[in-house]
């Protein structure tokens, strides 16, 4: 029933700690111009804007889309603002990809952003209250003690984490707009980092980045620009509570949930067989082999032998290649970094990834998790409809 | 202008909002009960399961939760993490360890230091108790319990943690 | 497209402070009594979850987090947030009906403004370089906005005041209001001014509260067998931010919206509209075009009460029970976000 949808346009900033050179709304439009200039398209060629950023104590603007309406050309158009946690990222473009396929819109601009270093996130996310203990352990020291139980539960050897932070990174060298840029990086100066919340290390957790990622999407009869479009095959999200009796926190249902119900739209039966690569949201180094189990490209208590063996590697030749731009261990504007998955899979099926191309790739997913790994968002793109 | 100033890249304005926070009515009876030197839980209705902070539901079933449950000051380690970072404003010297915690009778478990122990020696399914402040030192907050320690009691099979029955009495210590 | 209904809609009763109760404690007795209206059991019971709401009301990051426990969302459910007045959750809702995706949809919106300053707080939303270090709250900038009406000459003071009179008078009959009696123009007059212009009365008040609705395919609404009203329509525009880069005395979003909707494609009997000033009542009426005959905020609207997050909502849950009351045959809902009327939503309702 629904119409399809594709993306045309793909835009991104280059990712750093600080762009203290532009405002907010020079952030966003650096992406967004990029994103209309790939698509072809200007301003008046759109028909609504949906925006998509992590809280809003992280900058301290107050529902930022009545500043930002200006500099995104909404004004007289539809305009939707997206908050869902972490995942937010790959919600916005699921939310904008339905302004298409409800046969609403013909083409839709969406953008996601963080600027952390215009405030303090830090604060933002540990307000104190009072009915638990101030430990302020930031987001490191809530997701460790779930990898430890990950560890236990596959009997998973020492060095995983820290083979997914070097791999990462080194995708993360062949594109120039990833953050951390560490070509030479070794298991040996992943090991040597400060342990911070063990078993996470330094090197095994996400960078703080400052960045936006954009895209146009497009109806059937409104595709434009030069390169192939990445057709939607498929879009779901789910949440569950962040605590609950019996929770799976290693192995969360509404991944697993979400996760089937992309894949059946898509037509996936055996996703590592299926995808050409994947782009998932891994903040923290063990989240991949946690993920690939999740996600069914490997058996429970397996994910990690992947890891190893590595298939997940563009540099070892893998058969299935994770997050070739780097992921979220190379670059991490909160707000963004779900949209960034879902573009950066686009970016594979439309084979523009540049030098962290998956060769032919034809099929792709993008993935995005938040809040207490609770909250879901996943798209299938391809280079085909079917 | 005579004299070239840089260029302005950035200003500073700083944002103070002032805020009187109420925590909902079953944290706030849980704020009452800790002030006593007591740990209350919430029983669900529907699934029976016994949440602690208990927020006025239970997140599964999505139904009130009234009924209280007292529960004894001991429990499982679920997991753990050693925190080699400092905690901004807290003396606490790293590296400490951070354990997720069930107490016995609970389904469900809460964040809390653990102390008194060799870190390398900490594991899952270690058996724990509270170590409280005195008594006068008590407030509305989670703080009153200082930390848990480590019990000699034989660890809990992993399957198992969650699932503990209420141990023994609910005493103010 | 499909054809959308409305079938629910519950709300808090609107109060100043409603004490120590929190996100899921605020939510969850909504959710039940629409559930109860349609006959369902728990979220589960649909194919999709939107909310509304704003971190910064009550000064927590992640507030809307809190509200997933009120939902009972195991197993997980397919769910979405705006941080938006929960109008545009309904929106966002109507999109994803429209693709098939989902056959019903599970809305609310909460807020509690209680513990800070509103209007303080509100005033971070302007501009981060150059209006919001000014602290230019939202009363000052709906005070300029007033006074370039007046001085217009389009509107008077006692316009506004009738406004507000009206309010008062029509909130008798609704015991979810805040502010309620029988007050007429010129006792309001008497009263000294709050930010001249405007004067307390021409002021919503701040509640705190929330609001839940249900919508679903009209095929939906058959099976389940419960009266229903029509979502015929749904519209929303933003505008330029800078107030000073718009006319003030008329809100353009509002007409884009409007027509969009389709409100003039036929009459109209009922109108409820989210101005949480009175004289952008005023213009709101003449944006959307309504007439004389047309009975506007028969609830009192938000100057009766003010539901922040959940007003825009509330809107269009008024014009539905009118609709299914038989009070109404068609009507039009409007909700607004931002500084003078940025942003503006229409939904026009008609009966089944
Ligand atoms: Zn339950």
């Amino acid at each position: 029933m629904a119409e399809w949808a594709a993306v045309v346009g793909i835009g991104q900033t280059r990712y750093k700690t600080r762009r203290s050179d532009v405002s907010i709304a020079g952030l966003l439009r650096e992406a967004v111009d990029r994103a209309l200039a790939d698509a072809g398209v200007g301003f008046d060629d759109i028909d609504a804007v949906v925006i998509g950023k992590a809280p809003d104590m992280f900058e301290g603007v107050i529902m930022p889309e009545s500043y930002l309406a200006d500099a995104l050309g909404a004004s007289g158009k539809p305009m939707l603002r997206v908050h869902t946690a972490g995942s937010v990222g790959g919600s916005t473009a699921i939310v904008a990809a339905s302004h298409v396929q409800s046969g609403t819109f013909k083409r839709v601009l969406t953008v996601t952003y963080e600027k952390q270093s215009e405030s303090n996130a830090m604060w933002a996310l540990s307000t104190p209250q009072p009915f638990s203990v101030h430990l302020n352990a930031g987001a490191g020291g809530y997701f460790a003690p779930i990898i430890r139980e990950y560890i236990r539960r596959a009997n998973a050897p020492e060095g995983v984490g820290i083979r997914v932070a070097v791999k990462d990174r080194r995708h993360g060298a062949r594109n120039p707009l990833a953050h951390l840029q560490l070509p030479d990086i070794t298991e040996q100066e992943v090991r040597d980092s400060m342990m911070l919340w063990d078993p996470l290390r330094f090197l095994e957790a996400c960078p703080s980045s400052d960045g936006a990622c954009a895209m146009v999407i497009a109806a059937a009869d409104s595709i434009s620009g030069n390169k192939p479009p990445a057709w939607i095959r498929g879009v779901a999200m789910r949440s569950e509570p962040t605590m609950y009796a019996g929770r799976d926190e290693v192995s969360p249902q509404a991944g697993r949930d979400c996760a089937t119900d992309v894949y059946a739209q898509a037509g996936i039966t055996d996703p590592r067989r299926d995808f050409d690569c994947a782009e998932v949201y891994v903040p923290f180094s063990w989240y991949e082999p946690m993920w690939l189990e999740n996600l069914g490209f490997a058996s429970p208590g397996e994910g990690w032998k992947l890891t190893l063996d590595g298939a997940t590697s563009l540099d070892d030749g893998g058969d299935i290649p994770w997050n070739c731009s780097g992921g979220v261990l190379s670059s991490n504007p909160i707000g963004a970094s779900g949209m960034i998955r879902f573009a950066e899979a686009a970016r594979q099926v439309r084979g523009d990834a540049g030098a962290h191309q998956v060769e032919n790739a034809r099929l792709a997913l993008g993935h995005a998790y938040g809040g207490g790994a609770q909250f879901f968002s996943m798209w299938v793109v391809g280079a085909d409809k079917n | 202008m005579s004299t070239a100033r840089p260029d302005v890249t950035g200003i500073e304005a700083p944002v103070y909002l002032h805020y009187h926070f109420t925590a909902g009515t079953a944290p706030a009876r849980f704020l009452v009960r800790l002030r006593e030197g007591l740990l209350s839980g919430q029983r669900c209705p529907r699934c029976a399961k016994v949440y602690i902070p208990a927020r006025g539901s239970c997140p599964a079933c999505g139904v009130p939760t009234t009924e209280e449950v007292l529960l004894p000051d001991r429990g499982t380690v679920q997991s753990f993490t050693i925190v080699h970072i400092p905690i901004p404003g807290n003396p606490i010297e790293p590296p400490y360890v951070v354990a997720n915690i069930v107490l016995d009778g609970a389904n469900i478990s809460f964040i809390h230091l653990l102390s008194d122990c060799v870190n390398e020696a900490v594991r899952i399914g270690q058996r724990v108790e509270a170590v409280w402040r005195p008594p006068e030192e008590w407030d509305y907050a989670m703080d009153n319990i200082r930390h848990f320690r480590p019990l000699d009691e034989p660890d809990v099979p992993v399957e198992r943690i969650g699932t503990l029955p209420v141990s023994g009495p609910a005493v103010p210590r | 497209m499909r054809d959308i209904a409305v079938v629910a809609f519950s709300q808090s009763a609107c109060v100043a402070d409603i004490g120590a109760v929190n996100e899921v404690e605020l939510i969850m007795p909504q959710l039940q009594a629409v559930y109860a209206q349609v006959g369902l059991s728990s979220a589960q019971d649909v194919d999709f979850v939107c909310s509304g709401s704003c971190d910064y009301l009550q000064g927590a990051a992640f507030a809307f987090v809190a509200g997933v426990d009120a939902l009972g969302a195991v197993p997980p459910l397919k769910e979405s947030h705006v941080e938006m007045d929960a109008a545009w959750a309904l929106y966002e809702a109507v999109l994803k009906i429209r693709t098939g995706h989902a056959d019903s949809a599970l809305l609310y919106g909460f807020g509690k403004s209680s513990p800070g300053e509103l209007p303080a707080v509100l005033s971070q939303r302007l501009d981060p370089y150059y209006l919001a270090p000014l602290w230019l709250d939202t009363v000052s900038l709906a005070a300029l906005q007033a006074r370039m009406l007046l001085d217009s000459g389009s509107i008077t003071e006692s316009d506004m005041a009738a406004v507000v009179s009206r309010s008062r008078q029509n909130a008798q009959a609704n015991p979810l209001a805040q502010l309620a009696g029988d007050i007429g123009v010129a006792a309001l007059l008497q009263d000294d001014y709050l930010l001249a212009p405007l004067r307390r009365g021409d002021c919503a008040p701040v509640s705190d509260g929330a609001a839940a609705m249900i919508i679903a395919t009209v095929e939906q609404a058959r099976r389940w067998g419960v009266p229903y009203a029509r979502l015929t329509g749904i519209d929303q525009r933003i505008e330029s931010h800078n107030p000073c880069m718009r006319d003030l005395t008329d809100s353009v979003s509002t007409r884009q919206a409007a027509a969009a909707a389709g409100v003039h494609e036929a009459a109209l009997d009922v109108a409820e509209i989210y101005a949480p000033f009175s004289h952008q009542e005023i213009i709101l009426t003449r944006a959307l075009g309504l007439d004389e005959a047309i009975a506007v905020n028969p609830s009192g609207g938000v100057l009766a009460g003010n539901l922040m997050m959940a007003s825009g909502l509330a809107r269009v849950g008024e014009v539905f029970q009118r609709i299914v009351n038989g009070d109404a045959r068609r009507g039009v809902a409007h909700a607004t976000s931002g500084p003078c009327l940025q942003h503006n939503l229409v939904a026009v309702l008609e009966g089944a």
